[in-house]
């Protein structure tokens, strides 16, 4: 299926859930508010025409400072594709802070466990529901958040304690 | 005076002697964290083969080792694992930081990648070069084989 039937085709479906649509670089996207998450992500990957069987990547967008103002400060971007039918699609969540949580997408896909895990550890943006919501790349003594616009770009934050106890603490973890 | 030729021995310092030992006979322990630890395969295999001037017998215990080879970008979070393997090397040791990354942190100029190895451990030899030549290894081998036959024993005192 095409971008622009997909896009009419979802736009069909949740015409008032829809904070905007649009294409770039060949490619259909919509923007959605936190809570019609899971509705309209589960739709897309059970509808027969869709098939959206596969969550590609979840990024995340500080709009800070941005020139077109927007009223929210992240997005949180689902890129997917459907392996059998060969097209993509995607989903943009607009956040209007950190305190708002995004629901979590992990019994549905998998691998979304993890890439929550890095939005959370790069922008601070929470997932709600999210049954391990803690750093993934940065180091266990970091703070803040390394992506957002406002982190400073020549801040470095050394991981000072010795390797023993913080493998110690990883097997607490696990 | 010719004596030498006519007596079987020869007369020469301690710290002499101990250093050719030395100098011919470093064991690396490889720390590679990125590409320029697949250039170190090159160095030590049958084309550019370190092993002409003593230095390839790679240990992977620190322990065993007195030559580190710092090679790759090195993150904050990796740090620490580096001081350590560097701490449990037995003395005397020496250090050379290979490739741009590991002596300056390269174009990794971010929150997460140490901006030089001398930050955490003790430098003898950068190598430059995003990877080196197998050749500019070779040389800094050879520079640090150099620099080992002025030490003194008093300098470990």
């Amino acid at each position: 299926m095409d971008q622009s039937s997909i896009a009419s085709k979802v736009a069909e479906q949740f015409k008032s859930k829809l904070v905007s649509s649009g294409e770039c670089a060949g490619q259909s996207f919509i923007t959605i508010n936190p809570i019609d998450l899971v509705e309209i992500l589960s739709w897309l990957k059970s509808d027969t025409e869709l098939k959206f069987d596969r969550l590609m990547d979840i990024g995340g967008v500080d709009l800070i400072d941005h020139p077109s103002e927007p009223a929210h400060r992240f997005e949180v971007v689902y890129q997917l594709l459907s392996y059998e039918l060969g097209h993509r699609f995607r989903v943009k969540v607009a956040v209007k802070n950190e305190s708002v949580g995004v629901p979590s997408l992990w019994t549905m896909w998998g691998i979304a466990n993890w890439m929550e895990r890095e939005v959370f550890d790069l922008f601070g943006i929470n997932f709600d529901g999210h049954p391990n919501m803690r750093r993934i790349l940065c180091h266990e003594d970091f703070v803040g958040h390394a992506l957002r616009k406002d982190y400073p770009i020549d801040k470095r934050q050394m991981l000072s304690r010795p390797v023993a106890s913080v493998m110690t603490e990883k097997q607490e973890w696990a | 005076m010719g004596l030498e030729n006519k007596l079987p021995f020869m007369t020469t310092t301690l710290d002499t002697a101990i250093n050719w030992g030395r100098k011919y006979a470093m064991w690396p322990m490889p720390f590679g964290t990125a590409c320029c630890a697949i250039e170190f395969m090159g160095v030590v295999g049958p084309e550019f083969d370190v092993s002409r001037f003593g230095a390839e017998v790679v240990r992977f215990s620190p322990r065993q080792a007195d030559l580190m080879l710092v090679m790759g970008t090195i993150t904050q979070k990796m740090a620490p694992v580096l001081k350590q393997v560097y701490d449990q090397m037995p003395e005397p040791k020496w250090v050379i930081s290979m490739g741009a990354c590991a002596s300056s942190g390269g174009f990794y100029n971010n929150y997460s990648v140490v901006q030089g190895v001398d930050e955490l451990i003790p430098v003898d030899i950068y190598v430059a070069g995003c990877p080196p030549r197998p050749e500019n290894v070779i040389d800094a081998i050879y520079q640090l084989q150099e620099k080992i036959s002025h030490e003194t024993s008093s300098d470990y005192a």
